[in-house]
């Protein structure tokens, strides 16, 4: 991937569950090294964009490349880039939370030192080493969505998928997985993040997409958006550009 | 490495995953070892004296134990295969099942990942039951092939049973559920040759029992720990093993393809 390929771009992308359209006509462009963030209320669809860009899920029509490859025709090159972190805890309870790391450096091939070394490396900077040796069953809320997000990292993907990564967190856990985000971007990663929290799209991404009934209603900086509908807040453009309130819990 | 090379490694590391829930559930492989320990000391102790008269040829306690250790070690197989259903259902409604999914991992090694931890799992309850059985006067026959035998079709049938447990407890959608549906393992000895021989049943049960897998592979093991060539059984047995595991590996990885968590 050069600088030049967006890290995910989404063209004509249509997914539908029987007679119910979730995805109709979803075009999208994230850049590299940039945080896009998918805003929307329960439903638009966000959900189903991250299943489908990290190979989880086949899309009915249209096309979808995550780091200059094709989801369909070359899912294990994407595998390869990137690393997810939903909304459901994708961790082992049964693990501590130092094995749960190892899981992932061994199925990433890493060799045994570099294993060890990268597994040091995320509990510290996730503040984990002192729970390292103890299940990961015992963890509060906030542990353990960092050490979900630890064990995405391990692997060092280049694109980042965030499936509402803060709903459920108390203040503090949310504003210290904000910092980790920003730390992540410094280092030239790409997040597509979703969310219902207005205020996180607003802190954290150089793009917001609005999402509402599976296709985007409006793009463009949180700025632009502000300006765009004459709200003062994303809470404003939300509900100047779809008509109803994004339904958020600040 | 090949692909082949990986998709070993991350069996191996899928192996020691299941290995570690298995150490840190130990009250789990205590109920599946419970449970065939349970059907040995009842049918030895308590219905032994009158089964024993009841085998052709006669015989008491002792020769009733000769007759069934056997089968309750296939039960052990079976009580343990049981519990993978569960592990499977487990891991397919938690949330690490798309992180698997979303890796560049060799896909079916979650799965054989945990077929080779059952196989562990179960030479361990099987070597406990064994030992409890010989320590009640259980003396089998076997020479060295008669072992080599016994170990190899036991094996066989721990591969056969885990593939369908695998699968039953992926199709299950929820842990409750992966419980219940391959109960019928537990009920199926029964109307086999494991109790009683089967001419001794009723007419049309005799012939269910005569044709169903449980028979030939008790039958075999039988043979192979008195000593004895257990012919076409043999061929019966390893037969069912395998056409079981062929068809549940290919149902497994078909549903495996379609779980999804959450």
């Amino acid at each position: 991937m050069n600088l030049t390929t967006p890290a995910i771009e989404v063209a004509a992308l249509r997914k539908a569950y029987g007679d119910q359209v979730v995805l109709d006509g979803l075009d999208l462009t994230v850049p590299a090294g940039t945080v896009y963030a998918l805003l929307g209320p329960n439903g638009a669809g966000k959900t189903t964009t991250v299943n489908i860009c990290s190979t989880l899920l086949a899309p009915d029509a249209g096309t979808v490349a995550v780091a200059g490859h094709d989801v369909r025709t070359r899912s294990d090159a994407v595998r390869r880039s990137i690393g997810l972190t939903g909304q459901f805890s994708a961790i082992d309870e049964l693990l501590t939370g130092r094995e749960n790391l190892r899981l992932m450096a061994d199925l990433a091939h890493l060799s045994r030192p570099d294993a060890r070394a990268r597994v040091d490396e995320q509990l510290a900077r996730f503040g984990l080493t002192e729970a390292a040796d103890r299940r990961a069953a015992t963890y509060s809320g906030g542990m353990k969505r960092r050490l979900d997000l630890a064990m995405t990292l391990v692997s060092r993907p280049q694109v980042i998928f965030l499936d509402e990564p803060t709903t459920g967190l108390d203040p503090r856990s949310r504003r210290d997985l904000w910092q980790i985000v920003r730390e992540l971007v410094a280092d030239g990663v790409t997040i597509l993040l979703t969310t219902q929290y207005l205020e996180e799209a607003d802190q954290l991404a150089h793009t917001v997409g609005l999402l509402d009934g599976g296709r985007l209603v409006a793009e463009g900086t949180p700025a632009e958006l502000k300006a765009q509908s004459g709200g003062e807040t994303l809470d404003d453009v939300f509900l100047a550009l779809t008509g109803h309130a994004a339904e958020v819990v600040r | 490495m090949t692909t082949l090379a990986y998709a070993v490694r991350d069996s191996r590391t899928m192996l020691r995953r299941n290995l570690k829930h298995m150490l840190r559930y130990p009250s789990l492989t205590i109920m599946l070892i419970a449970q065939p320990v349970l059907f040995l000391l009842l049918f030895v102790y308590v219905f032994g004296g009158t089964m024993g008269a009841g085998l052709p040829g006669g015989g008491g306690r002792d020769a009733y134990l000769g007759y069934v250790a056997p089968a309750i070690l296939v039960i052990t197989v079976s009580s343990v295969a049981l519990s993978i259903a569960i592990y499977a259902a487990k891991d397919a409604t938690e949330g690490i099942i798309d992180r698997f999914r979303t890796m560049p991992i060799a896909r079916s090694s979650v799965l054989t990942g945990l077929v080779a931890a059952a196989v562990v799992q179960t030479a361990f309850a099987v070597t406990v039951v064994l030992g409890l059985a010989l320590a009640l006067g259980y003396r089998p026959d076997a020479g060295v092939p008669g072992w080599l035998g016994a170990i190899g079709i036991l094996t066989l049938l721990a591969i056969a049973l885990t593939w369908l447990c695998v699968a039953l407890g992926l199709a299950a959608g929820s842990v409750e559920t992966a419980s219940n549906t391959p109960m019928f393992l537990m009920i199926m000895p029964f109307l086999s040759s494991a109790f009683v021989p089967t001419d001794s049943m009723s007419t049309g049960l005799a012939w269910v029992a005569e044709h169903q897998p449980f028979t030939p592979v008790i039958d075999t093991l039988r043979a192979f720990l008195d000593g004895r060539d257990p012919g076409s059984d043999a061929v019966w047995a390893i037969g069912w093993c395998l056409l079981v595991t062929v068809l549940c590996f290919a149902w497994s990885r078909r549903l495996f393809s379609k779980v999804r968590a959450g």
